[in-house]
């Protein structure tokens, strides 16, 4: 496979990677299908620029923008609130078949169809349960729908505020439904009666399911492929939405971290002078946590002392990195695990998955988890809750534990090796590589390589404030590798000279978004730029099956003072007391998000593949496949 | 029952000890000296119980005091703590009764704690501090009191000049979160010698003398008893202490017992898996498990992590094994101070009067005094500020009591003067006295006219009428 793939146009990612639908996303969007479940719902998670992006921003400060941005939907454009009104259950499991073919293809597949799998593969029960009732009507009806429903926000969409939503329960989400098929055969009766709808609505009902059947028609007549797996698949993701995790919290709701505080563990005071479009991350004084925490250190009896040691270690810093991270905390489940006796008349799938719940939620307050700390914890509960009731307390821990060993050693190190194998294939004598900031996974590739070789140069680009290139670099250095060092202002004045760029990942997102250390996206966009491919390396158990299309809804932030101050430059003090400061705002990102235009080939235990493949991965080897 | 977080905690109450000399005797173990009326062990004791530290093993030195510490505690902790005293022989210094006590310990990690501590910072915090970096030891230094500022003002700081210089000489890193070297007190030679290959893994030292070891250490339980098993070792602070400093990069502590110990100590010893990557090998040991978290820890130093690779360089990374020595620096405003000098006596008193009231427990009146309510005092009797008085004590008429401690049970006269002094219990002083800057023992008895100035008297001791003593110790012959 040639490295260099066409160089096609750029699209603007948003407008292409529309058509990954979360499971979150997926329930959101269908309850826009339901004009008014509350008037806010409608107008916060109906309104289509809402609708592009993944439920995880925050509520929509201007609701009218839906009014405002008619240009939002292209002619050509694929808008997921449609494409599931609009589709006959019938199709989807051939969709997702139809998918499967592509799969086996990793080359050829094009954007479209990836979109379509994506919706038949993220669909729920819930959303499929609620779309049953447009999916009996035909196009032009659901045209009607469409209008209607806009014409529902347009009605209610000028308050400002967004009520939460509420959760409701079966039983009234099907009264409320009921109610809306009423209140639609009334308006439609009403619309004939003459009530003629305004003209400027009129183009986009008539024009959207012209593009929907065009794009049915392909779906439909893939190659038809034996329906009872993709149902199958249907099914077990319907079994992960119930356990899915709620929305993400959002730290600019004040009573809900009021409610978080009462809770923790450790005492955070929040840091001022936040960054408004930020607001939603946590962010805290920095400085603060780690003494009260050490203080407190033997107040906590409920903390197993080796989750404390790695909280306190993660909150300091010592450890970080993905992996690491994961690793570490997985030794310290695994000696919970080990100290863990079931208390009377409680039994141990219960149990102990509540107390690894209370040590995560404790990690948590230390530093916000990453992904692959995630995937390891839905493994590890997933493991708790499938033991066999009849085990004794000692075979279950033993057998958890080992499932431990198992994930680390088969997910984390096997995996890396693997990847170095696959890495290693794509230098060659004389290149030239490029990496940024401290990937362990590249690093084990520069230093096979170098062990096996073959004859190539690094370059390490750098950038403050955490300078892990530098521990990077002497690593390789001493190796006997030749090095380049710079920091990350430079790279595009040392690209042209490199011919493989090599980075890290903390997590790929289903929609191939790749989910880094913050700058990472820069050098893959600068090596976009000057044609030279991009090698990402990732283990698959970092994959996950979120969809997002910026760093903004889902980040972490570090420690404004970081960047605020220079080490080692005493006469660099410009910023000092700058918390007293109402005008200035500091931003320490940790994350940013490369799109999957920028993304050569993905290097996984998996093999080399595009980063439109990610879902696939997901499906088939992810988290929820592990030796069950 | 399982001690929290894996911790044991050794409180060393110490003996009698001579530097307190005229204040302590058999009768009053060091332990037992009241601080603003409180035993002094109280002290530490209070701090451990605060961080929920309840199971304590308390070492004596010798016999009496052992029976003496132990049926106070008895009473003073019987339903709050469970404490255990174990007493050992007269002066086998602080490393004989770890000696003592090491059959006890079996926790991964141990806790010792001086008993004459004065403080307000959290064990829990070193405590951390020290699971944080997997450290083998891990000392709390306390900036030193200057000695200087508050002392001049009263008048209470003459025994200066006996005082032995106190003085460490402590090289920290730059992030002042580990020990890279240590003299103390009394071994401070005019050169420091300073080892060239710890300066190498560091890069920079900082060198300063105005830290003081406040006797805490967290120590790992193996690297602790490994070094109990060396000859001539005497005291913590001057022997094992500096040991561990100075063998951090070439610990042979670590290297026996890294096996034994599930707790990795650090990445050093750890190997590199890429380099025996050959992609089908064995499942990796939980060391290497291990060090493949480790390895990516970034030491604020970054030392520990080049020591590492320099090892790698040399292709003997077995044949080197690190510890770390970490440091834990209170901050500005905990109270921290060790009550190892008559001098030291008189000034944590004071301090417990003024500005650490807060450890006492005390709450202290609108005079800013404590007085007990069974206090009798006689007519225009005024006791002022920064003062206790305990309960049953009795005060003649136009007394006067100012910034001092006044222990329970004292008859005072009439028209005495008590200026910055501590009178302990039982204390006859009788009409027309002047105490001042002074520190009196149990059931002295001083007559009439008596003028004490600086002076320690020792238990027992009768002053006759009229005499007058300036700046010594009077002791019972």
């Amino acid at each position: 496979m040639d490295l260099r793939r066409p160089n096609r146009p750029v699209i603007g990612p948003k407008v292409r990677q529309v058509g990954f639908v979360t499971p979150d996303s997926a329930a959101a969007t269908s309850s826009s299908s339901i004009p008014a479940v509350s008037a806010a719902a409608a107008t916060s998670a109906g309104s289509p620029p809402s609708s592009l992006s993944p439920v995880m921003i925050p509520p929509p400060r201007h609701p009218s923008t839906e009014m405002s941005n008619p240009h939002f939907h292209p002619v050509g454009s694929y808008n997921p609130s449609e494409q599931i009104l609009g589709s006959p259950p019938a199709l989807s499991p051939s969709r997702s078949s139809r998918f499967d073919a592509d799969g086996s293809d990793f080359g050829g597949d094009d954007d479209e169809s990836v979109a379509l799998s994506g919706v038949g593969g993220g669909m729920t029960p819930k959303s499929s349960l609620l779309m049953r009732q447009p999916v009996t009507k035909t196009a032009p009806l659901v045209s009607e729908t469409r209008k209607r429903d806009s014409n529902v926000s347009k009605g209610k969409g000028e308050g400002p505020s967004a009520a939460p939503k509420e959760k409701l329960t079966k039983a009234e989400r099907r009264a409320t439904q009921e109610a809306q098929r009423a209140a639609k055969a009334a308006a439609k009766e009403a619309a004939a009666a003459g009530g003629a709808p305004s003209v400027s609505k009129q183009p986009k009902p008539a024009t959207k399911p012209a593009t929907q059947q065009k794009k049915d028609v392909p779906s439909g007549s893939g190659p038809l492929q034996p329906l009872a797996p993709s149902g199958s698949i249907e099914k077990k993701q319907g079994k992960k939405e119930v356990a899915a995790p709620h929305p993400r919290m959002q730290f600019d709701d004040m009573t809900k971290v009021g409610k978080l505080k009462k809770r923790a563990v450790v005492n955070q005071s929040e840091a001022r002078n936040r960054v408004e479009l930020f607001r939603h991350l946590p962010q805290y004084e920095h400085g603060t946590q780690l003494p009260d925490l050490e203080s407190k250190f033997f107040q906590l009896d409920l903390i197993h002392p080796s989750v404390y040691q790695v909280g306190l270690q993660f909150l300091s810093d010592k450890i970080s990195g993905g992996n690491a991270r994961c690793i570490a905390m997985l030794l310290a489940f695994k000696e919970v695990i080990q100290d863990y006796t079931t208390p009377p008349e409680k039994t141990l799938t219960r149990d102990l998955g509540a107390k690894v719940g209370s040590c995560v939620s404790f990690l948590i307050e230390c530093r916000p988890l990453s992904v692959s700390m995630g995937n390891a914890i839905r493994f590890l509960k997933n493991r708790i809750s499938s033991l066999p009731h009849n085990l004794s307390d000692k075979e279950a821990k033993s057998r958890l534990q080992s499932d431990i060993d198992r994930f680390i050693n088969e997910k984390i190190i096997i995996a890396s090796k693997a990847i170095v194998e696959h890495g290693v294939s794509k230098i060659r004598d004389g290149d030239v590589l490029l990496t940024y900031g401290s990937p362990s996974v590249v690093e084990s590739i520069f230093a096979y390589a170098h062990g096996i070789k073959k004859n190539f140069r690094v370059v390490v680009v750098d950038s403050r404030p955490k300078h892990e290139g530098q521990g990077l670099l002497r690593r390789l250095v001493e190796r006997g590798i030749h090095c380049t060092y710079t920091h990350l202002n430079a790279v595009s004045y040392v690209m042209h000279e490199v011919t493989r760029v090599f980075l890290g990942a903390s997590s790929v997102l289903s929609n191939g978004t790749v989910y880094s250390r913050v700058g990472t996206a820069c050098v893959a966009m600068v090596a976009h730029a000057f044609r030279v491919p991009v090698l990402v390396c990732c283990e698959a158990y970092k994959f996950h099956e979120r969809v997002q299309l910026d760093s903004i809804c889902s980040n972490e932030l570090g420690d404004p003072d970081a960047i605020s101050k220079v080490s080692g430059w005493k006469d660099l003090n410009y910023l000092d007391g700058w918390a007293q400061n109402e005008n200035i705002q500091l931003l320490n990102l940790k994350y940013d998000a490369t799109p999957s235009d920028y993304v050569s080939v993905l290097v996984t235990e998996q093999g080399m593949l595009p980063p439109t493949s990610v879902p696939v991965i997901i499906r088939e080897y992810g988290i929820e496949r592990l030796w069950t | 029952m399982d001690p929290p977080m894996d911790f044991q905690v050794v409180v060393l109450a110490g003996g009698t000890s001579d530097k307190l000399s005229p204040l302590v005797s058999k009768e009053l173990p060091k332990a037992l000296l009241p601080v603003a009326n409180k035993p002094l062990l109280s002290y530490p004791l209070e701090l451990l119980e605060a961080s929920n530290l309840k199971n304590i093993i308390v070492v004596v030195e010798g016999d009496e005091a052992a029976t003496q510490v132990e049926s106070w505690l008895s009473v003073a902790y019987m339903d709050r703590l469970n404490v255990e005293v174990v007493k050992t022989p007269g002066d086998v210094g602080t490393v004989g009764a770890i000696r003592a006590v090491a059959p006890f310990l079996i926790s991964t990690d141990i806790l010792i704690v001086s008993g004459d501590l004065v403080s307000d910072i959290s064990p829990g915090a070193i405590a951390a501090t020290h699971r944080r970096h997997g450290a083998a030891v891990t000392a709390l230094f306390c900036p030193a009191p200057v000695s200087g500022g508050a002392d001049s003002s009263t008048s209470g700081g003459k025994d200066k000049a006996k005082k032995p210089s106190r003085c460490n000489i402590v090289g920290l890193d730059p992030t002042r979160q580990f020990l890279l070297h240590v003299v103390s007190g009394a071994k401070v030679e005019k050169d420091i010698h300073i080892q060239k290959r710890i300066v190498r893994a560091v890069g920079q030292m900082e060198i300063r003398s105005d830290f003081m070891d406040a006797h805490v250490y967290a120590f790992k339980r193996t690297v602790l008893l490994d070094v109990l098993e060396k000859e001539n070792l005497y005291s913590i602070k001057q022997d094992v202490l500096p040991y561990l400093v100075r063998t951090q990069l070439r610990s042979e502590i670590s290297a026996k017992k890294e096996n034994s110990a599930d707790e990795s100590s650090n990445g050093a010893t750890k190997e590199l898996p890429s380099e025996d990557i050959n992609i089908n090998s064995a499942v990796p040991s939980n060391q290497n498990l291990r060090w493949l978290s480790q390895h990516r820890e970034i030491a604020p130093s970054s030392y520990q992590d080049i020591h590492i690779s320099d090892c790698d360089k040399n292709k003997s990374r077995l044949a080197k094994k690190t510890h770390k020595c970490c440091i834990y620096l209170s901050g500005k405003t905990q109270y921290c101070a060790r009550l190892n000098s008559v001098q030291a006596f008189g000034d944590i008193n004071r301090d417990m009067l003024g500005e650490a009231s807060r450890i006492t427990g005390y709450t202290f009146s609108a005079q800013n005094n404590v007085v007990h309510p069974t206090v009798v005092q006689g007519a225009k009797t005024t006791a002022g500020g920064q003062c206790i008085i305990a309960e049953g004590t009795i005060l003649g008429d136009k007394c006067s009591v100012k910034r001092s401690v006044i222990g329970r049970h004292c008859r005072i006269g009439s028209n005495v003067k008590i200026v910055n002094s501590i009178v302990m219990n039982h204390i006859t002083i009788e009409d027309n006295c002047t105490i001042q800057g002074s520190v009196i023992s149990s059931n002295v008895q001083i007559q009439e006219r008596a003028s004490l100035k600086d002076c320690q008297v020792s238990a027992g001791y009768v002053i006759t009428a009229g005499s007058e003593y300036k700046s010594e110790p009077l002791t019972k012959r």
